[in-house]
């Protein structure tokens, strides 16, 4: 009978995160957005029908990257959750906050646990206020932390260099056409440098409207209305971009 | 009751168990105390708020479905001015007779159960398909029911694979059925079926679908003391949605007073209300 040998818990910890680390990276990046009237989420996604973004809440929204069936498990987990909460309390008890707790507990527990292999997914849980300063986004790594993000965010595999694109660029109160450019031009530059075109079709799209008249806020923007965003947006900077470019405006 | 009811506050195993898309299988799992059919039933019988008329009528491009606004107890008036009929989802509605208390947890969860399908799989049900989860929660009801806390609802919507309006009514032991053209529920329902049986037409617009209900609610205050009819000094007025291709609206309360007040006034004149042709 052979004895295991001997690995130390930092060198057993380190490998469970590269694990995890190394199989976000094979995913695309997503990002989220804040924009005047609520938050945008904005990925690179060839299928129709397997959704990154999705609604959990009135107000809530999650993104997610990394492996589907997983993240996919802790979406209905949180569905679940938050409907279960507004059915036991009330609709207003279910916040972003706390669903990010719940998400990081349980991802927290499944990193650490020896038994679990890690779950290769980071998460972003976004709550519209009714005010740009009521918007949360929390941003749920795969060990189980929570960072409270403001204005974007990025995850996935070319994260890090997509965030410090959209940190340099984004700014309070952008319209909708405008996030949605930024963030289609952060998702379109490639790890080496290079940017490559993503057509509409390829493109999934979602919104937390905090103008939306019904209670729920979740909107998919498909089609039409999406390739008009992406159209009004390009006749609109191709006015506007040079002058802009010598003169950043504040 | 709590997602974490243990130490560590992770997701329980029954959240992120793959399989069910409806919220009442999940409650079932994890807190079936909370699922209205699980309860133990004490001996003996209470008396609760009663919610009394509802009708519906169909149209070419949708369905009215209104209620009036009186619960009682007893011989008692419990309440002038109870809402009973909600929005279920985008595109359907549900009124309410019977138990008010029982009936709008009944909707609240029926109301999530088709939101927690529709978050989950992407996709709504079909207009069949809600109608059936309605009528497993009303045989969840039946044992209440059997102690006089019956539940009985009048579902409508708007079919978007046949594209029209369509109305189903139930009975205490769940048993479903379609209505085609109007239909009644509520202890005002008798009258409310008579009147419109007289006065409905399958090619009615919108506004006289609307109008349609608020007479058939008028005959059934008429006759059914349970019934409330328009309430002109405290300006309580009939509860009118209609649900077409661009979902569900409630009538404004400006709307519903025109309606209600301008079939009040014509009722001054023929109490009786607008009559039918003899053959």
């Amino acid at each position: 009978m052979s004895t295991p040998f001997y690995v130390s818990p930092q060198q057993a910890m380190a490998d469970r995160a590269e694990y995890a680390r190394k199989g976000i990276a094979r995913g695309r990046s997503l990002v989220v957005l804040q924009y005047t009237d609520g938050i945008v989420f904005v990925g690179e996604n060839p299928s129709r029908a397997l959704h990154k973004f999705s609604e959990i809440y009135d107000r809530i929204g999650f993104a997610a990257a990394g492996k589907y069936n997983e993240y996919e498990n802790l979406r209905i987990g949180g569905v679940r959750y938050a409907d279960l909460r507004g059915y036991t309390y009330d609709r207003d008890d279910v916040t972003a906050r706390g669903l990010a707790n719940v998400y990081a507990q349980t991802l927290g527990t499944i990193f650490s646990s020896a038994g679990e292999k890690p779950y290769e997914v980071e998460l972003v849980v976004a709550e519209v206020g009714s005010d740009p300063e009521g918007d949360q986004i929390y941003r749920l790594p795969h060990d189980g932390s929570i960072v409270d993000e403001h204005g974007s965010v990025a995850v996935g595999g070319n994260a890090e260099q997509i965030s410090s694109f959209l940190d340099q660029r984004h700014r309070d109160g952008m319209s909708l056409a405008e996030a949605l450019k930024l963030a289609v031009q952060a998702l379109s530059r490639d790890t080496n440098g290079t940017e490559r075109e993503i057509p509409a079709e390829r493109l999934e799209v979602a919104v937390l409207d905090r103008t939306r008249p019904q209670q729920r806020k979740f909107k998919r923007i498909v089609g039409r209305q999406l390739s008009r965003l992406l159209e009004a947006d390009n006749a609109a900077a191709a006015k506007t971009d040079e002058p802009s470019d010598e003169a950043p405006e504040e | 009751m709590e997602a974490n009811p243990r130490s560590t506050g992770r997701l329980p195993a029954a959240f992120l168990t793959p399989g069910s898309s409806s919220f009442m299988d999940f409650l079932a799992d994890h807190s079936p105390e909370l699922l209205p059919g699980n309860r133990k039933l004490p001996e003996g019988i209470v008396e609760a708020p009663h919610g009394t008329t509802i009708v519906a009528a169909t149209f070419p491009g949708g369905v009215v479905l209104a209620g009036d606004r009186r619960a009682t107890m007893g011989n008692m008036i419990a309440q002038r001015d109870i809402e009973k009929v909600f929005p279920a989802d985008e595109y359907s509605a549900v009124g309410i007779a019977g138990t008010a208390g029982l009936a709008v947890e009944m909707v609240k969860l029926f109301q999530l159960e088709l939101e927690h399908f529709e978050k989950v799989e992407g996709a709504t049900l079909s207009l069949e398909g809600k109608a059936n989860r309605l009528s497993t929660m009303i045989r969840g009801n039946l044992g209440m029911a059997m102690q006089g806390l019956a539940v009985v609802p009048l579902f409508a919507g708007w079919d978007e694979g046949k594209e029209k309006g369509r109305i189903f009514s139930y009975d205490v032991t769940g048993g479903r059925s379609e209505e085609h053209g109007f239909a009644a529920t509520g202890s005002g329902s008798i009258f409310a079926r008579g009147s419109m049986k007289k006065l409905y037409r399958a090619d009615l617009t919108e506004e006289q679908a609307t109008t349609l209900v608020v007479q058939a609610l008028y005959d059934a205050a008429d006759d059914d003391s349970a019934t409330g009819g328009p309430d002109m000094a405290r300006r309580i007025f009939p509860i009118v949605t209609v649900i077409t291709d661009e979902g569900f609206r409630r009538l404004t309360e400006a709307e519903s007073s025109g309606l209600a007040r301008s079939v009040t006034e014509r009722r001054l004149e023929q109490p009786d209300g607008p009559r039918a042709a003899l053959l």
